[in-house]
Order: structure tokens, then sequence, then C-alpha cells
């Protein structure tokens, strides 16, 4: 580090617009640096053996906003979203969660960061070997000592409620006993069980019916508006995507071609989502 | 892959005019070697994995919280589960153990030797690796198995996205249960060993009881059964961290998953095999030395 490189206060990144932060003028600024982002990603790379699966990926996401990645099946999005929780480690780049560079952090940090976080895999991922009841209390067990057995019970029966599941009688069955629908939704329960101000998911509504899929964008929409939390949605349901998102990331081929609003996507010029958007709204119409 | 034309055949279905280059005998030469080291370099690399693993497990063995429940259940799970067999298969080699041993014996008239013979090679040698070959067929692939398929269907990954950390929660419970658990077993089937030979030789082929339990108590040590211990307990760990590294590092499914039960199996019984030599080797003159400063006049 030269004494040049640290004089160097602007960031590389052009910020997103943001009126709060546009009002500040350079003078009547109180605070040189913006808050961090929940979560940054600059410059990632990814290849597994001789394919690049990312090509230099850059993103923010604000805190508190609802952020949905689309695009086709296969061009990354799982890829990277793992790389936002410390699950792959890139081949170049950093990942940035709340300004810190989780790619360069050893074994204890990540999991102290991880602690920040849910997840909701494409594939539920539930623990096989456990009832749904104690997929679900599972977090709470691990990480809330503070809770008594009862407490832990009420709150597993509120989370299963919540996400149209009775405890009752689904609770003590297995993950292999119940539908996959029902398996999202038990993940979805667990991850978000101990309030993590970030959450990730995978396809959360993908194989739900479309009642159960309005209550999950409710949900997240709630999530965002009464707690604050970050949401980072990976869809391919553009309808609601539309209505639940602050930004919207358009993945193709490893690479986000378009970042922005709902308008910012249907006016997009990329043929992949020219065409991507067409479809669905010939579909719609 | 167009960048090379392949020369056109001409349109009558003649071959083209040039023959595929047969490579020089330096080329085959390169081939050849290519080929023999290849495996060697890769079974280089998973042994420097191994031991990284082994890293990461050490890491995180003495970092709380320590999961009492998941321990106490793989100690069940590899110590009772296992007791069975053992028992069968400890009783059955001491049975045949003491027949050959008394066979042999024979011939130069030391009959009497038979007791000390099979316990010591059953202390020393048998029990421990014999009995970690039965735990490595029987619960290694079972850690691998499940550890694969919880691999595969990302239920490892689900475990660190909510702050738990995988080999913390899965892989050390398991090591440490195996490695307590191996030298009990390895005692039990000396036992058993040892009632069968007793069984065969004194029972069946009367040789006399008082000889046959005055030898071995006059020409066992102590340090014969700590070598079975000490090695025992290493097999154990070894079974269990290669088992897990199989399992942890699965990719591919359910074929993926029974490639990996299939060489945690092969895996570790060979290293028990290799690893028993090597130790022994080690502990010869720690060993020694014990019985050396024991036997100073006090
Ligand atoms: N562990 C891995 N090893 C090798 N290749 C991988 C691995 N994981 C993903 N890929 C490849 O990376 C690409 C992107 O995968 P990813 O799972 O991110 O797709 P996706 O955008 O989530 O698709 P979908 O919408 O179908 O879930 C795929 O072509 C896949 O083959
Ligand atoms: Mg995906």
């Amino acid at each position: 580090m030269t004494g040049f490189d640290d004089d160097k206060t602007v960031p590389d990144q052009p910020a997103p617009t943001n009126p709060a932060l546009d009002a500040i003028t350079p003078e009547t600024a109180v605070m040189p640096e913006r808050p961090p982002y929940a979560v940054e990603v600059k410059e990632l790379r990814k290849t597994f053996g001789t394919r690049e699966v990312l090509k230099g990926i850059n993103l923010q996401i604000e805190k508190g906003s609802v952020a949905v990645v689309l695009g086709g099946s296969g061009m990354g999005k799982s890829v990277l979203m793992k790389h936002m929780i410390g699950l792959l480690k890139p081949t170049s780049g950093s990942v940035l969660i709340d300004g810190e560079d989780i790619t360069k952090l050893g074994p204890l940090e990540l999991k102290r960061v991880r602690s920040k976080f849910g997840m909701v895999f494409q594939q539920a991922a539930l623990f096989d070997s456990m009832t749904n009841y104690d997929n679900v209390a599972f977090p709470l067990r691990e990480h809330r000592k503070d809770m008594s057995v009862a407490q832990i019970d009420e709150r597993v029966r509120y989370l299963m409620n919540l996400f149209s599941l009775d405890p009752d009688i689904l609770g003590p069955r297995f993950p292999s006993e119940i539908s996959g629908g029902q398996r999202k939704r038990v993940g979805l329960a667990r991850a978000v069980a101990l309030e993590p101000t970030i959450v990730l998911y995978d396809e959360p509504t993908t194989g739900l019916d479309p009642i159960t899929t309005d209550q999950v964008d409710e949900m997240i929409l709630q999530a965002k508006q009464s707690l604050g939390i970050t949401s980072i949605v990976i869809s391919h349901d553009i309808a609601s995507a539309f209505k639940i998102a602050d930004q919207i990331l358009f993945v193709f081929e490893g690479e986000i071609v378009v970042r922005g609003s709902k308008e910012d996507c249907l006016a997009s010029e990329h043929p992949f989502v020219k065409q991507f958007f067409a479809t669905w709204t010939a579909k719609n119409a | 892959m167009t960048d090379a034309p392949a020369p056109a055949p001409k349109p009558d279905g003649q071959p083209p005019d040039k023959a595929p280059d047969k490579p020089g005998i330096g080329r085959r030469l390169y081939l050849m070697i290519a080929a023999l080291g290849e495996p060697v370099i890769k079974g280089i690399v998973e042994m420097g994995d191994i031991v990284l693993f082994t890293g990461r497990v050490l890491f995180w063995l003495p970092r709380r919280p320590f999961r009492w429940s998941e321990t106490l259940r793989h100690v069940r799970d590899i110590g009772f589960g296992s007791l069975f067999i053992v028992v069968l298969t400890g009783f059955f080699t001491g049975l045949v153990f003491g027949l050959q041993t008394l066979v042999g014996f024979k011939r130069f008239g030391a009959e009497a030797m038979v007791g000390p013979a099979t316990l010591i090679s059953l202390a020393r040698e048998m029990g421990p690796v014999l009995t970690a070959l039965m735990v490595a067929g029987r619960s290694g692939s079972g850690m691998a198995t499940e550890l694969g398929t919880m691999r595969v269907t990302e239920q490892i990954d689900a475990l660190s996205t909510m702050a738990v950390e995988p080999i913390q929660y899965l892989v050390v419970p398991r090591v440490v249960a195996a490695t307590l658990m191996l030298p009990m077993l390895a005692s039990i089937y000396t036992g058993c060993g040892f009632l069968g030979s007793y069984l065969m030789t004194v029972v069946r082929e009367g040789v006399d009881p008082g000889v046959f339990m005055y030898e071995t108590w006059n020409i066992l040590d102590p340090p014969d059964f700590y070598e079975g211990y000490i090695k025992a307990a290493f097999f154990g760990a070894q079974v269990a961290l290669i088992s897990c590294y199989k399992g942890f590092n699965t990719s591919g499914g359910a074929r993926g998953v029974g490639e990996a039960a299939t060489a945690a199996v092969v895996m570790s019984s060979v290293s028990v095999l290799v690893g028993t030599y090597v130790i022994t080797e080690l502990l010869q003159p720690l060993l020694q030395g014990y019985i050396y400063f024991n036997a100073l006049p006090k």
C-alpha cells in the first residue's frame, strides 16, 4: 500500500440511484462514506474445470431492499447466490457483505458472517434424518441457547403455520414423507427461523400453487417493511418478480446484462432478454 | 474443435492420401509414462487432501460446542452396532488360529506355547487390524454413504448456511467415536479370540489348561496390550477420517455416493494394513524402552 492509494476516497463503482443519497451534495455531506451495501459483488469470476460459469459479475444490493435475479436455466444464478454466502470460493473477484470481503475470511469469521444469513435451497435441502419439526427447530436449537424448549416449540409452530404447514400433522413426518411443495415451505420456515438480516431464496416459489406463491411474496415484502430484511430472490416467476423487486438483475451466461427496474428490463435491447420477456408477455396477453 | 480440418476422404471412398501419423517411439514412451504417472499423482494429491482434511478436523475438534449427543449416537452406532460381528469373527479367528498354531507348534513339541503365541498376535496385531477392517466395512461405508448423500442433496451446504460448521457437526463426532470405540472393540475381539483358541487347544485338543494359562501369563507383557490399544485408536481415527473425507467430497448423485462408499472401504482397509506396519515400526523402540525400564532393578 502506497500513500497514493489511500488518498483515493472516490469509489470506483458508480453508486446506484438513490434519491436520499443524491440529495447530499459534497458540501452538505457530513459522513464522507456511504453505509456499506448489504451485498456487493465485484468482478466475480468462477470457473469449474475449464468452464467459466461466472464472467465478471458486479452488483450492489442496498440494505433492506429486495433484489430479484432472473435469467435462463443454467446461466449461473444459483452459483452466484452460493458465492454470496461463501459456499463457493470465487476464482477471482470479491464478495462484500456489509462491507466485509468474505472471500478472504477464515473459517471462524465466515461462520460469524453466515449467522446473518438464511438461505432457501432450490431443492429444499432438508435434513432427511430429522423430522420436519426438527428441521425448523434446528437453527433455533443451535443458536438460541437462551430459548427454552417451550419457547422454541411456540416459535416452530408459529413458523410452520406461517407457511400453511400443520405442525401436528406434518411436523412429526420426515421430509421424504411430504410433497415437494411442502418440503419447499419447510425450507422457507427453516431459513427465516432466526430472523436473519439477509435471506437468499433460490426459487422459493417454484412448484408452489398460486396462493402459496402469493403468500411467500407477501412474506418477503412484509419482512422488508417491518424488519428491514434484505432479500435476494432467484425466480422464474416474472409477475411476482415485478411485484416484489426493488432491483432486478438479469443473468445471461454468467454476466449481468440488465440491472434495474421492471422498465429497464422491458426496454432492454439484449436479444435474450427481449425474447425472455416477449415470450412471457405473449403468454399473459 | 474445428480449427484443424481433417484430411477430406476422396470422393470415391478411398482413404486420404496420407495415413494418420503413428506416434513415434519417444511419444509412445511419453504416453506410457503419463498413463502410469497419472494415478500416482492423483493418489499423492488425494493423500495431501486427506492430510488437509485431518487438519480441518483437528482445528474444529477443541472448539465449542462439543457435540455430545451426536458423538454418543456414533459411539452407539460404531461400538454397539459392530459388537456382534466382532464377537463372532473374533471367536472364529481364535478357533482356527489356535488349531493352526497347534499344528505347527506340535512339530517341535511346543504345544504349551500356543496360548501366548495366539494371544500375542491377537493383542498386538490381529485384534486391532481385523476389528478395523470390520468397522471399515460396516461403519466406514455407512459414513461415506450418509455424508455423500448429504453432500449431493446440499444438506451439508445447508448446515454451513445456518452457521453450523459441517466438519464440527458431522465429522468430529464420528472421528471421536471411532477413536474411542476401536480399542474397546479390539479388546473384545482379542478376548473372544483367546477364548476360541483356549477351547480349541485345551478343550478339544487336550493341551493342559494349567500349562496353557501359566505360559500365557508368564510370557505376555502389558506393552503387548498397549500396542494393540494404540493401534486400534489410530485405525479408528484413520477409518473415520478417510470415510468422512470420501463422503464429504462426493459429487454426482447416486452413483457418486456408491463410488464414495466403495472407495471409503477400500482406502481405509488398505490404509489400516499399511498403517499397522508403520505404527509397529514406530512403536517398537518406545515399547522396548518401557520393558527395559520396568526391568531395571529398583
Ligand atoms: N459444482 C459444479 N461443478 C461444475 N459445474 C457446475 C457446478 N455447479 C454449477 N455448474 C454449472 O454452472 C452452470 C450454472 O449453474 P446454476 O446452477 O447456477 O444455474 P441456474 O442459473 O441456477 O439454473 P436454474 O434456473 O436451472 O436453476 C450450469 O451450466 C452448471 O452446469
Ligand atoms: Mg438454480
